[in-house]
């Protein structure tokens, strides 16, 4: 692995439309469940042991070189809110665009052909990694830390709380990021003995509903 | 593990490539930014008013947080509505449409898919501040629009709108008498910053509204399919 081809693919300006995105923090302010760095780290613990989790370990099978439509049907099944699946596949597509232009294979190429309207951008988010010469684990850091970070810096935006209480929460939650992705790694890795079911498939209801609820606001400052 | 860096280029991955992926060339794109209410959704209406009957055209807005500039358009009926895409900026404007523009280049692709072909796309950013501009991946040229109200002072302040902007537009030039600015200074100072590049002063509310800007916008396209 390339640990500076990590840092290029994990940082948070890599140009694939997440800045739009608060990652569920946008309802959660809204309803009064982040009102300060405290409730900002419950929700992320919350997200990353849930849907981070999903993402990370469905990146690091994509890593790994499992068929992304296989690993695109796994994601849908994992995702039961409509506009939550569509902004997965519109973020996967914006990714697409990006890991293309940067890390250029024949292997995106193929994908992007496959999926025009784009695959789970976790899916993507491995085989960018796999076209940067990146392993496994090194994709299920970038979708374990984004899932927390892309909240933590919307509610930066959201409450004008202190960026350095927000980051502070993310350097707390790091040796959780941390095994979370061993985790993740780990059953990626038992995916072509098991199939798609060794994947993980948690869930946190509150985000899928307040997704749905969220995606019919009239005014709304992120995407999602 | 797989690294291929062989270049393949026959999608539409890379925003400034003039060619779509089934090799047809693609619309010319123009942004149009400036500071919050300058007159940018008012320009692009009346754009589109003037060039509809000979070229195919749609728009992409940036709003800031909600779709009030694409629901405008809409309301005002200036193009058919399959023809108006709105762009969610997470707040920031200036971010879509300079430095992570893949959500813009999506919406510009989109548009020529399902309502093309298109000569011509008109990309309005929310109002932001005097140093957003928009990414030469995104766009072939922009607009700043500037209005008389804000301030006589804007040309002179500079920044890289007012400075590298292919076309400045100093908008509202009916409203000068009443807020006091010196056009003459403006334009003294517009042209110390611009050097050749060309500047517009327009009021939407006269007779020739945005003839000038109309012509600019002809010229460019010109080019572009020459
Ligand atoms: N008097 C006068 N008013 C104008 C002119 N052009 C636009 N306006 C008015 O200025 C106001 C703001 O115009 P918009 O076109 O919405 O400005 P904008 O730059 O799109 O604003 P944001 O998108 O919010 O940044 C509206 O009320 C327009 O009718 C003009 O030439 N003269
Ligand atoms: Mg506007």
């Amino acid at each position: 692995m390339s640990g500076a081809a990590l840092l290029v693919l994990a940082d948070g300006r890599f140009p694939a439309g997440g800045h739009a995105h608060s990652g569920g923090a946008e309802a959660a302010v809204k309803a009064g469940r982040i009102t300060g760095a405290a409730s900002l780290e419950d929700f992320c613990r919350g997200r990353l042991h849930t849907s981070g989790r999903v993402a990370a370990a469905l990146a690091a099978a994509a890593a790994l070189g499992v068929d992304p439509s296989l690993l695109d049907e796994a994601a849908d099944a994992r995702t039961p809110s409509p506009a939550l699946r569509a902004v997965a596949r519109r973020l996967g597509r914006q990714l697409m665009r990006a890991a293309r232009a940067t890390w250029p294979a024949d292997e995106l190429d193929a994908v992007a052909g496959q999926f025009p309207k784009g695959a789970h951008q976790p899916v993507v988010l491995g085989l960018a990694a796999r076209s940067a010469g990146l392993g496994a684990a090194d994709a299920a850091y970038c979708a374990a830390y984004e899932s927390v970070s892309g909240p933590a810096t919307a509610t930066v935006r959201l409450l004008s709380l202190d960026p350095f209480e927000a980051t502070a929460v993310l350097a707390r939650l790091a040796p959780e990021v941390d095994r979370v992705v061993d985790l993740a790694a780990e059953a990626a890795g038992r995916v072509a003995e098991e199939g798609v079911d060794a994947l993980p498939a948690g869930s946190a209801p509150v985000l899928e509903i307040s997704a749905e609820a969220h995606a019919g606001w009239p005014v709304r400052l992120f995407a999602s | 593990m797989h690294v291929d860096h062989s270049p393949s280029h026959d999608g539409p991955a890379v925003g400034a490539d003039a060619r779509r992926a089934d090799g047809s060339r693609r619309a010319l794109r123009i942004g149009l930014g400036g500071p919050v209410g300058s007159g940018k959704t008012a320009t692009v209406a009346a754009l589109c008013r003037a060039l509809r009957q000979e070229l195919s055209l749609a728009v992409v807005t940036n709003d800031i947080y909600t779709r009030e500039d694409a629901d405008f358009l809409l309301r005002e009926a200036v193009l058919p509505p399959e023809r108006i895409t709105a762009v969610e900026t997470g707040a920031c404007p200036h971010t879509a449409i300079r430095d992570d523009i893949s959500a813009n280049l999506e919406a510009v692709e989109d548009l020529e898919d399902e309502v093309g072909p298109l000569d011509l796309v008109l990309v309005e950013s929310g109002g932001d501040n005097l140093t957003a501009t928009f990414s030469k991946g995104l766009v072939d040229a922009q607009i700043f629009v500037i209005d008389v109200a804000g301030g006589d002072d804007i040309p002179r302040k500079g920044g890289p709108g007012v400075t590298t902007a292919d076309l400045l537009v100093v908008n509202k030039t009916d409203l000068a008498p009443y807020v006091g600015s010196d056009l003459g200074r403006m334009a003294a100072d517009a042209k110390a910053q611009r050097a050749e590049l060309p500047v517009v002063f327009q009021s939407l509310r006269s007779e020739a509204g945005v003839t000038d800007v109309a012509a600019w916008v002809r010229a460019r396209l010109a080019e572009w399919t020459a």
